[in-house]
């Protein structure tokens, strides 16, 4: 072996056994950087019918949903990172809650999403807009007007377009059942078929 | 630029911090060594600055965890060889690692130098940084520990 290039010889000493499990591995650390306060965001993905979506969720609750046909991972944890905290690991496992229950409602056996949210990426008044926005019940609709009215901004019809307009979580905060007053289905996040495609969902379709 | 998410960093560095540790402590404990790296480094990750070198505040952290490692073994009851020069024995896995055998020969800075110059392909400025050693001294473990690993490996 005295001929071997250094590179080679190196890596022949490490042996096979070198190139191990980084998955494996990467989930042991979840579990330790979860116990011991280190982990602040973590994320995973689900299938479903509109695309694949990026789930995240901070101690407090899910603060980020993303259509990830429109944006890559990247570009979601990115803004993760600056947002909110670059301590963000993958971690299937801590969000199998939100998945069954996203699951169950794609499959059109769930009503309403029983896990908290964390309003940590929208500003005080979108933070209102959202809220008054996920009393609204399933299969059902408000319009941009009513919202307006009802957090005491009744003039604020198009501030509450744009607050809904970057929801950060949509379908579990369910701006796509705000349109627009005479019925017209106004804009959405994730592409108007998307909104036409979950108020179908929840009309049984 | 602002600092990637932990996760990124973990994907493009963490198959070469496992490869680094199984060369500085053997395979049995490199994955143990690899756990408490990354707790360290996310322990710190948000006191860095934006324009830090990762790769190489990596690298750092993980030597340092393998110097831990080393003596944690050396309190542990068990006949050890003469230790190292940083601190971690110099031959004791031999028998539980094949294929490591001849990079367990090695002393632990010559270990790291040779991996860190020859698999890392770091320039000897920046395994010198890593190895907190005069670029001289880094030139000097890196040279010495091919040479005796080539001889091991014959």
């Amino acid at each position: 072996m005295s001929d071997l290039d250094p590179r080679t010889l190196v890596e022949r000493a490490l042996g096979n056994d070198a190139s191990r499990d980084t998955a494996r591995a990467g989930r042991r650390l979840v579990e330790r950087a979860a116990a011991e306060d280190l982990l602040d965001v973590a994320y995973t993905t689900v299938p479903s019918p509109l695309g694949d979506l990026l789930v995240a969720r901070t101690q407090q609750g899910v603060v980020r949903l993303a259509y990830l046909e429109d944006r890559t991972v990247d570009a979601v944890l990115r803004e993760l990172a600056a947002c909110v905290s670059p301590r963000i690991l993958e971690a299937a496992s801590n969000l199998d809650e939100e998945r069954r229950q996203l699951e169950e409602y794609f499959a059109g056996r769930r009503r309403e999403f029983d896990f908290p949210v964390d309003l940590a990426l929208t500003g005080p008044f979108a933070a209102r807009v959202l809220t008054r926005t996920a009393a609204i019940p399933f299969g059902r609709v408000s319009t941009y007007r009513e919202v307006a009215t009802d957090i005491g901004h009744a003039r604020a019809a198009r501030a509450v377009g744009n607050a809904l307009g970057s929801n950060p979580i949509p379908i579990v905060v369910p701006c796509h059942r705000v349109v627009r007053t005479g019925g017209g289905m106004g804009g959405y996040t994730g592409g108007i078929h998307r909104k036409e495609r979950l108020l179908a969902i929840e009309r049984g379709g | 630029m602002a600092l990637p998410p932990f996760q990124t960093f973990l994907d493009r560095h963490a198959a070469e911090l496992l490869r680094f540790l199984v060369a500085m402590v053997g395979p049995e404990e490199a994955e143990d060594c690899f756990q408490e790296t990354c707790l360290a480094a996310l322990r710190a990750y948000t006191r860095l600055r934006d324009d830090s070198d990762l790769r190489a505040w990596a690298f750092t952290i993980a030597r340092r965890k393998a110097i831990d490692a080393g003596r944690a073994r050396g309190r542990r009851p068990m006949p050890v060889p003469e230790a190292g020069d940083d601190g971690s024995p110099q031959a004791t896995a031999v028998d539980d690692a094949g294929a490591w055998a001849p990079l367990a020969t090695l002393p632990p800075r010559q270990r790291a130098a040779v991996f860190l110059r020859v698999a890392a392909e770091l320039p000897h400025r920046e395994v010198a940084r890593i190895l907190d050693c005069s670029e001289e001294a880094a030139r000097r473990s890196a040279h010495e520990g091919l040479k005796r690993l080539r001889e091991e490996m014959t």
